[in-house]
């Protein structure tokens, strides 16, 4: 952000508003959007009938160590995390190479993928549920109805974020070059690929899997119409036999998402380019 | 070849799950079920629940993606409040019904504190949250977070230069915003809209978690179709309903991408 600092411009964008106006605008709907998150905590610390709060709630929840009531949160639970990682598993093994492949040598079919990757967001779960009820009477023939088959269509709905996540990327790195140095070096495809691209692109590789696993986790719909157990339906069960846990348990889940997807924003551009300036700098020495 | 394939078994089965229902079991009879009277009404209901939530969330969403113009686009506060939207946006669906039943529910924060201070009962003509009306207030925590993460790209593409020439020429802050920001923001601002709107249209999980009973909008509708026991033959409904959904769906996309090109334009 250069020298721009004339009366209407700030950090390069004109006519920004002033200070009072943000902190005003902002703190207003903040706090209005902090509202249904401070009721949540606030109903989890109501000590029953008489009144007054204290923390017993939490502090049975994992002194009982989920045991109980609380057995198929748990079970649910890491159904979701084999979910979580089957999913990224598939993205990584189909949608990398395949990205990769097009970018480098098919880059008139780039128009196609992009197509085809930004698809499902307009075809919304509760369509295509219609769609996969019959396909998975089928595989719950030949597979099994494990929770696990689910990661196929979990693959499907992540394509989009996924793909975002690694094409810009891909958009910053000069792939060509660094594929045609390492060919020149002597390299096959299979050392190009794990040894130079994949560390170059680990960026958008790794938030495209964080943003996989926060799409998994939150995921209701697919697992709740075809009958599988995941961490969020297993929630909407117990919430009926026990609301406080379920808020309790959906208040976590919701930190660790902010977490993951404050991780994916510490992993953005800006930082790594110093980076890869100063070792370029440094490189000659 | 490689690439075919691997091009291939996605492309097959988005493809194949999303119309294998409606072109396997196309017949008139489900096409025609589309007619009836309280499918007609969901699908009004649906659309009018989602076009009011787009606007009000693509106002609201637009006001803070103003308020955060000018903060450093790297910063702690921008990075934060990304992360949140796209926890919200994305994440929320079965929690954000449990929220919503801790604030104004029968017994939440909100509605006990009114009673309490004012005697005030919000739920004086009956309980609202478990219907569609109710269903507006969640919507809306989902969609503002969508319409940030979405508009923000356009707000930051407006160019400084603009701003000199307003200024050179002897234009104002107000016909800065009037003249040249709105109609450049225009197609961006109408395409988030139309976003939000087939947000709302497709979302499920909240509705499905607040909603027990009854299928007011659409996607409850299919849920009742493909769980119900009581009728043969309801999967064809759902099939219908899919189509319905998808049909309106396309529309609403292809005015998305028809925006976003125009809006594209301007962001080079």
């Amino acid at each position: 952000m250069a020298a721009v600092t004339g009366s209407f411009t700030a950090n390069g964008v004109a006519h920004a508003p002033s200070r009072t106006v943000r902190v005003t605008v902002l703190s207003l709907i903040g706090l209005i959007f902090a509202l249904p998150i401070a009721a949540m905590i606030e109903f989890t610390l109501r000590a029953g009938l008489v009144g007054g709060y204290n923390v017993d709630r939490w502090v049975a929840l994992f002194q009982s160590g989920f045991t109980g009531v609380y057995r198929p949160v748990l079970v649910a639970l890491g159904n979701s995390v084999a979910l979580a990682i089957g999913t990224v598993i598939i993205v990584m093994l189909l949608l990398v190479p395949t990205m990769l492949l097009v970018h480098i040598r098919f880059p008139y079919l780039r128009r196609v993928l992009e197509f085809i990757c930004i698809l499902p967001i307009t075809i919304p779960a509760i369509v295509l549920v219609v769609g996969l009820a019959p396909i998975y009477t089928v595989v719950a023939r030949m597979l099994g109805s494990g929770v696990w088959t689910l990661a196929f269509a979990y693959g499907i709905t992540v394509l989009p974020f996924a793909y975002r996540a690694i094409q810009s990327n891909l958009d910053g790195v000069d792939v060509r070059t660094l594929t045609e140095a390492a060919r020149t070096l002597g390299a096959g495809w299979g050392s190009v690929l794990v040894r130079v691209l994949v560390p170059n692109l680990r960026r958008g590789i790794l938030a495209g899997a964080f943003i996989a696993v926060a799409v998994v986790l939150g995921e209701f719909t697919i697992a709740s119409l075809l009958n599988r157990v995941n961490l969020q339906t297993a929630l909407v069960v117990v919430s009926k036999v026990d609301p406080y846990t379920a808020v309790i348990l959906s208040l976590l889940a919701l930190a660790f998402a902010s977490m993951l997807l404050l991780i994916i924003g510490r992993l953005g551009a800006p930082r790594n380019q110093t980076l890869r300036r100063r070792t370029t700098v440094k490189g000659p020495a | 070849m490689y690439v075919v394939l691997f091009l291939a078994v996605p492309t097959l089965i988005a493809i194949g799950t999303g119309f294998f229902d409606t072109t396997g079991a196309f017949t008139l009879a489900t096409v025609a079920a589309l007619g009836d009277p309280v499918v007609l009404t969901t699908f009004f209901n649906s659309f009018w629940l989602s076009a009011l939530t787009a606007v009000v969330g693509a106002v609201v969403g637009a006001l803070v993606c103003y308020a955060m113009l000018g903060t450093r686009p790297d910063g702690a506060l921008r990075s934060t409040i990304d992360s949140l939207s796209g926890v919200l946006a994305q994440f929320g669906g079965v929690m954000l019904a449990f929220a919503f039943v801790a604030t104004i529910g029968i017994q939440g924060m909100v509605t006990l504190y009114l009673r309490d201070m004012f005697g005030l009962d919000i739920f004086e003509n009956g309980v609202w949250l478990y219907s569609t009306t109710g269903l507006i207030l969640p919507y809306i925590y989902f969609q503002v977070p969508l319409m940030i993460i979405t508009f923000m790209p356009a707000l930051q593409a407006l160019k400084p230069q603009w701003a000199e020439a307003n200024a050179t020429l002897g234009g104002t802050t107000a016909s800065y915003w009037l003249r040249i920001a709105f109609p450049v923001l225009a197609p961006s601002f109408l395409g988030s809209l139309l976003l939000l709107f087939a947000n709302a249209f497709s979302s499920y999980a909240t509705a499905a978690a607040l909603v027990s009973q009854g299928s007011q909008i659409v996607p409850l509708q299919i849920r009742a179709a493909l769980t119900s026991e009581t009728l043969l033959g309801r999967e064809n409904l759902a099939g219908a309903l899919a189509l319905g959904m998808i049909v309106v769906m396309a529309v609403v996309m292809i005015g998305y991408s028809a925006l976003q090109s125009r809006a594209a334009r301007w962001q080079q």
